[in-house]
């Protein structure tokens, strides 16, 4: 029993990260541009933030709780936003191959994040393991009469705020996609430009917003995982990038949907720590079953391909440049 | 008070090297219907596009109302109470109607659906469209989304109804109706534009027509004083007899016998019921309908690039032994393998008949670069066709290897219809082989199409231009609804013989 | 109703570009490295505070300063080149090989398998078992996603995506389970001492067969890709499968060939990367080289030969801009950012190549 709830609990954790990552993906797809970029973008979310305070840190006597988490959200949102704005310039308005602009950003991404993670210390004149302890306690303070509750408070009720956050980010993207005008809009941008820009949407703006929003969304995974998951720290091990690439899968697994992000990115990180609680695995055979999440998504892929059901498809213009002038 | 809705000054559009309207003046009244009349080509869309916000005129005023304006963008264009159903329909195909008709309009409004759904449903009975809100656009027949569209545009309160050739879709059942709701409009006080290359439609439905020619407007006419011979006139520019030749080729043989040929596309539905008719050398074998009755789907069955059921049946007879070999089942190149020469002229020239990053050596060996020795490709004997079709076909582009998608129109019709001839065909096919092409280029194909007649060729016409079929085939197969409805002998027939086969199928499906 | 009477056209819109010169071409793509190198100096400069001169010349003598850096620079070139010429055929059939990483970690995993098991072979046997079987599991990997695109149009972005991540689970397996010494999580050196299954050096240079064989490629895919039949399909079904179904082509034959071949070449530079030049297999065999690729195959526009200048210029910029982390006591990921801005540059300035801004006369007419 305990094994399942610290695995449900490592489940949620990991797919935080993920669920943002992936909602903001979401959202930039819906406008019919793939961003390859999403890991440099959770790279980049990740370093701004754990810059941001570090610096607010080790500047101030007594470092407020509040304002490091405002200093956290902010400096993530907009660094990722900047990253996704340099994406949508290229592939917007100099029509850069889609693809190719996102890979370059993410190797960008990791490029500056790595760097900085690296260097901070350097950078300060000092020599310990970087660490920013105010702010990681604030992502990781739990309210402890819900979380207290027994088993219910374990599962439900001892997470940091952000795990909260992703789940509501994913109500609120899945209700503006779906039940207001301008979520209408965006959707029809990413179906048929052609047709939204003949219905008098500004298409470019459209995508520009969607895909700076977006990524200021995918940007909070970074930030969840650095302040939260390694609690305030930083690891040059390539594992937002691993990461990113799980939310672009999620992405797929959950067939353009947010809503569906919440239960796939738990899913997905049953999948991921799964090897952790089945008794008797080699150490090479858990490395088998880390492969599960990207078996899943493919097995997903396939079917999604399979039944071809107009519902579940990626955006019809996924991908493409529209240039109204062009014939 | 003005009477004029919109009045348009020295509009010019250009397009690279190609002028797609040139320097017109013309006026659209308040509460009239008024037909733009012209050839393919003739840059009607691309004018009516400039009034949408889709393009953006290189020089010229418009102006609504009587003041200038500067329409940038469809929103600017509704704005201003112009609404423009475009030919190709933008809507959105996994949305709701009532999504797709709320699309980009600009309200503080909540985004109630029944609201919506109500807003249409008054919409609907006030100009007597039936469509459910709640409908998803891939559900749609084409005459349903035509509806959409049209509800789009008044729901955005449109009183400048611009319509792209609203009836080449539609059945005469669904056009008469459509005619009903645009006088309907009328009586409500919107000023219709009605784009069409049709002069029965003109003279049906319009109060004044105006008439463009090779990117130029050529003059306005009230609709009561015009008759077909002089739209037609003020359209091609001279008074036009077509004097077609059609020459007559004393021996013919049996080439292809098709029977039974049935074919049900990827959704499902039955585009080809049972067609059976034969084709013989030395004869041009038109076929007639409306668009999407079946004529692609027939031409792509007999080349081999259509599933077709399995009980179907298309022989070909070989001209000199008495051979004869079953096409169905068989790729293109297992078909070419047998020693059947059939060349083909697909409607989608760039997408299917050329490859339009290439040159047009590149192009030449498109069907035979296989027949080269070894494992490389042969550039040496495609270079000299290509040499030889420029020179023959007065082909204009800047070198052979130019990629073909930059040449005009005309210039890629005549690199594909040269191929095709040169191939030395047995049956030869050609889908609206004269579509978007000027009229002397058009008189070029429809020569090179009687000189293979001549030569003991089997030429299948598919063509839109009724007189065209009349003068040029010798036999006109009607297809109706997948069906063949009739086979005319294009001799003693006329165009309102073929246009009523084209629209009333005969018997009905038991 | 606002008044329009003072709008004016647009100030710049934007018109499709013919041909642009040859030169032109290069010139724009010169502006825009230069342009890039500019700015990645005021961000060295920022961050170092060092002379942006300084700094490039620290760059170019990190890159080829001596002989084992310019050996260093150009390893680094024909790994990337050899990835890109596998990607080529793929890229110009329009199907987006994004799984180069994976088609080159399966190809190191099973060549340095071979290293670690088949010690005893005569080398001449053992380096063709390594070469036939890391480009056969490099083409399988390459296979299985033009399966489902030739049988069910299974996106194959997406999908040659997630293989990369099998890929790499797999890597983490196999070095586990092949770890020396035992607790190190990774697989060392193999053969350190008998250098067996090492590609040897040539002249007393170890990367000079690695070189020569990966300029054969380039020359080999430059004619197939021009010259030969399977290129002109390639070509065909790249612009329109309807008009290769037409001109009689077997579009999923096609889909199916050319994956194997270029799976097969990744797999092959899988096993250029252990077998020539690492000598073990990690997680990082492929080091991201795999996406960079991707960059450098669409940048050269299918041009094999102008694919070994791009992979030049980053092997070059990462291996100056590693030096100038080290002089500074900074970490070397400062590589990736700058190729980072210098692959924007360059992505950016392909627009002014393929198009033209018209901007609005200066002489516009007087509103009425």
């Amino acid at each position: 029993m305990d094994s399942i709830i610290s695995l449900i609990r490592a489940a949620v954790s990991f797919g935080t990260v993920i669920m943002f990552g992936s909602i903001g993906e979401i959202i930039t797809e819906k406008s019919g541009n793939l961003n390859l970029g999403v890991p440099g973008i959770m790279y980049l979310g990740g370093i701004a933030s754990l810059s941001g305070v570090y610096v607010y840190e080790n500047a101030t006597e007594n470092p407020s709780s509040l304002v490091c988490v405002v200093i956290a959200l902010l400096c993530a949102f907009i660094a990722s936003a900047l990253g996704g704005l340099i994406y949508a310039f290229l592939t917007i308005t100099l029509r850069a191959n889609q693809n190719v602009t996102g890979l370059t950003l993410t190797i960008f991404g990791s490029g500056v994040a790595n760097f900085f993670g690296g260097s901070l210390n350097t950078l300060a004149g000092k020599f310990e393991q970087i660490a920013v302890p105010v702010t990681s306690a604030a992502f990781r303070a739990v309210f402890a009469p819900l979380a207290n509750l027994g088993i219910v408070g374990q599962l439900v009720f001892s997470y940091g705020f952000m795990v909260y956050l992703a789940v509501i980010v994913a109500i609120a993207t899945h209700f503006f996609l779906n039940h207001t005008r301008k979520g209408l809009n965006l959707r029809a941008v990413g179906e048929s430009p052609a047709t939204a820009d003949a219905a008098g949407i500004n298409v470019t703006k459209n995508k520009y917003l969607a895909i700076c929003i977006g990524a200021g969304i995918s940007g909070f995974g970074g930030t969840y995982y650095v302040m939260d998951y390694i609690k305030g720290t930083w690891a040059n091990d390539g594992s937002i990038e691993t990461l990113g690439w799980l939310a672009v899968a999620l992405v797929i697994f959950t067939t353009w949907k947010s809503k569906n992000a919440i239960g796939g990115a738990y899913l997905f990180g049953i999948l991921y720590w799964m090897y952790n609680y089945v008794p008797g695995l080699t150490r090479s055979s858990m490395e088998i079953f880390k492969m599960l999440p990207y078996v899943v998504t493919l097995v997903v892929l396939i079917i999604v391909s399979l039944k071809n059901s107009k519902e579940k498809q990626p955006p019809a213009s996924l991908g493409q440049a529209y240039f109204r002038e062009d014939r | 008070m003005n009477d004029i809705a919109i009045s348009l000054q020295g509009v010019t559009k250009v397009f690279g090297e190609t002028v797609a309207n040139k320097d017109v003046t013309m006026d659209v009244k308040r509460g009239e219907i008024l037909a733009l009349l012209g050839e393919n080509g003739s840059g009607k869309t691309t004018l009516m596009n400039m009034l949408s916000g889709i393009y953006y005129p290189d020089g010229g005023t418009i102006s609504v109302d009587g003041v200038p304006v500067d329409i940038r963008s469809p929103k600017d264009a509704f704005e201003l109470g112009i609404g423009m159903v475009h030919q190709h329909f933008k809507l959105v195909d996994v949305f709701t109607a009532a999504e797709n008709m709320i699309l980009g309009v600009e309200t503080k409004e909540r985004f109630d659906r029944k609201k919506v759904y109500a807003d249409m449903n008054e919409i609907c009975e006030k100009y007597g469209f039936d469509i459910n809100p709640e409908q998803k656009v891939y559900d749609m027949s084409v005459s349903q989304k035509q509806t959409l569209e049209i509800v789009k545009v008044l729901y955005r309160g449109a009183n400048i109804l611009i319509l792209d050739e609203p009836t080449a879709v539609l059945t005469p059942q669904e056009t008469e109706k459509l005619f009903n709701v645009i006088r309907n409009m009328k009586e409500n006080g919107k000023s219709v534009i009605i784009i069409t290359h049709k002069l029965h439609e003109v003279l049906a439905i319009s109060d004044r027509v105006a008439i463009l020619r090779k990117g130029e407007y050529i003059d306005t006419i009230d609709t009561s004083t015009a008759t077909e011979a002089i739209l037609t006139e003020m359209m091609v520019g001279k008074k036009v007899e077509l004097n077609i030749d059609r020459p007559e080729v004393k021996e013919k043989f049996k080439r292809l016998e098709i029977k039974h040929l049935n074919c049900v596309d990827a959704d499902g539905v039955r585009v080809l019921k049972d067609i059976n008719f034969d084709v013989y050398s030395g004869e041009i074998l038109g076929i007639a309908g409306i668009s999407g009755n079946g004529q692609k789907e027939l031409l792509e069955a007999i080349a081999g690039l259509q599933l077709v059921s399995p009980d179907s049946s298309v022989v070909y007879f070989e001209p000199s032994e008495q051979e004869e070999s079953q096409l169905v089942g068989r790729t293109p190149k297992q078909i070419r393998d047998l020693g059947v020469h059939l060349s083909f002229v697909p409607e989608d020239r760039l997408g299917m008949g050329l490859v339009g990053s290439m040159g047009m050596s590149e192009n030449m060996m498109l069907k035979n670069y296989g027949e080269a020795k070894g494992v490389f490709t042969d550039l040496k004997r495609p270079k000299a066709l290509a040499d030889q079709i420029k020179e023959d076909l007065e082909v204009v582009t800047p070198s052979l290897n130019t990629p073909v998608r930059k040449l005009s129109g005309g210039n890629v019709q005549k690199v594909l219809v040269g191929r095709e001839i040169a191939s030395n065909p047995t049956v030869l096919m050609t889908a609206y082989a004269v579509r978007g092409l000027d009229i002397n280029t058009s008189y070029t194909i429809y020569h090179l199409l009687n000189e293979q007649k001549k030569n003991g060729v089997a030429v299948i016409y598919v063509g839109e231009d009724l007189d065209v079929l009349v003068e040029l085939c010798d036999r006109i197969v009607v297809l109706c609804g997948g069906r063949v409805n009739g086979i005319l002998d294009g001799r003693n027939t006329t165009k309102e013989e073929i246009g009523l086969l084209m629209t009333n199928l005969k018997e009905e499906e038991n | 109703m606002k008044n329009r009477n003072n709008l004016s056209e647009p100030f710049v819109r934007i018109a499709k570009r013919d041909d642009m010169s040859f030169g032109k071409r290069v010139l724009v793509r010169l502006v825009a490295i230069l342009l890039s190198l500019a700015v990645s100096a005021v961000i060295i400069f920022a961050i170092t505070k060092y002379n942006p001169v300084t700094v490039y010349v620290t760059m170019f003598q990190g890159a080829l300063g001596t002989r084992t850096r310019v050996w260093s620079t150009l390893k680094e070139m024909f790994l990337l080149t050899c990835i890109a010429v596998g990607l080529a055929p793929a890229f110009k059939m329009r199907f987006w090989n994004i799984g180069a990483e994976g088609q080159v970690l399966v190809g190191g995993i099973v060549s340095a398998g071979c290293m670690i098991y088949l010690t005893g072979l005569p080398s001449v046997a053992l380096f063709t078992i390594m070469i036939i079987s890391s480009v056969l599991i490099g083409a399988i990997w390459g296979l299985i996603p033009a399966l489902f695109k030739a049988k069910w149009n299974t996106n194959e972005t997406l999908f040659t995506l997630m293989m990369n991540y099998v890929a790499i689970q797999f890597t983490s397996f196999v070095v586990s389970k092949w770890e020396n010494p035992y607790g190190s999580n990774t697989v060392g050196i193999i053969n350190q001492n008998t250098r067996i299954g090492w590609l040897p050096a040539l002249f007393k240079q170890q990367y000079l067969l690695d070189l020569l064989m990966v300029i054969g490629l380039v020359i080999f895919m430059y004619i197939y890709l021009t010259k030969s039949k399977h290129g002109y399909e390639i070509a065909v079904v790249g612009e329109s499968e309807n008009t290769a179904r037409y001109a009689g082509i077997n579009v999923k034959k096609v889909f199916i060939r050319t994956m194997l071949i270029s799976g097969g070449i990744c797999g092959f530079a899988g096993f250029l990367a252990v077998s020539g030049v690492s000598h073990t297999i990690s997680t990082s065999t492929a080091g991201g080289r795999g996406f960079t690729a991707i960059i450098v195959a669409w940048l050269a526009k299918f041009n094999t030969f102008t694919m070994i200048l791009i992979s030049l210029l980053l092997a070059f910029l990462d291996n100056g801009a590693t030096e100038i982390a080290s002089k500074c006591k900074l970490n070397d990921y400062a590589s990736d950012m700058i190729i980072g801005v210098i692959l924007f540059f360059i992505l950016g300035s392909e627009f002014f190549i393929n198009y033209k801004l018209i901007f609005r006369e200066k002489t516009a007419k007087e509103g009425k």
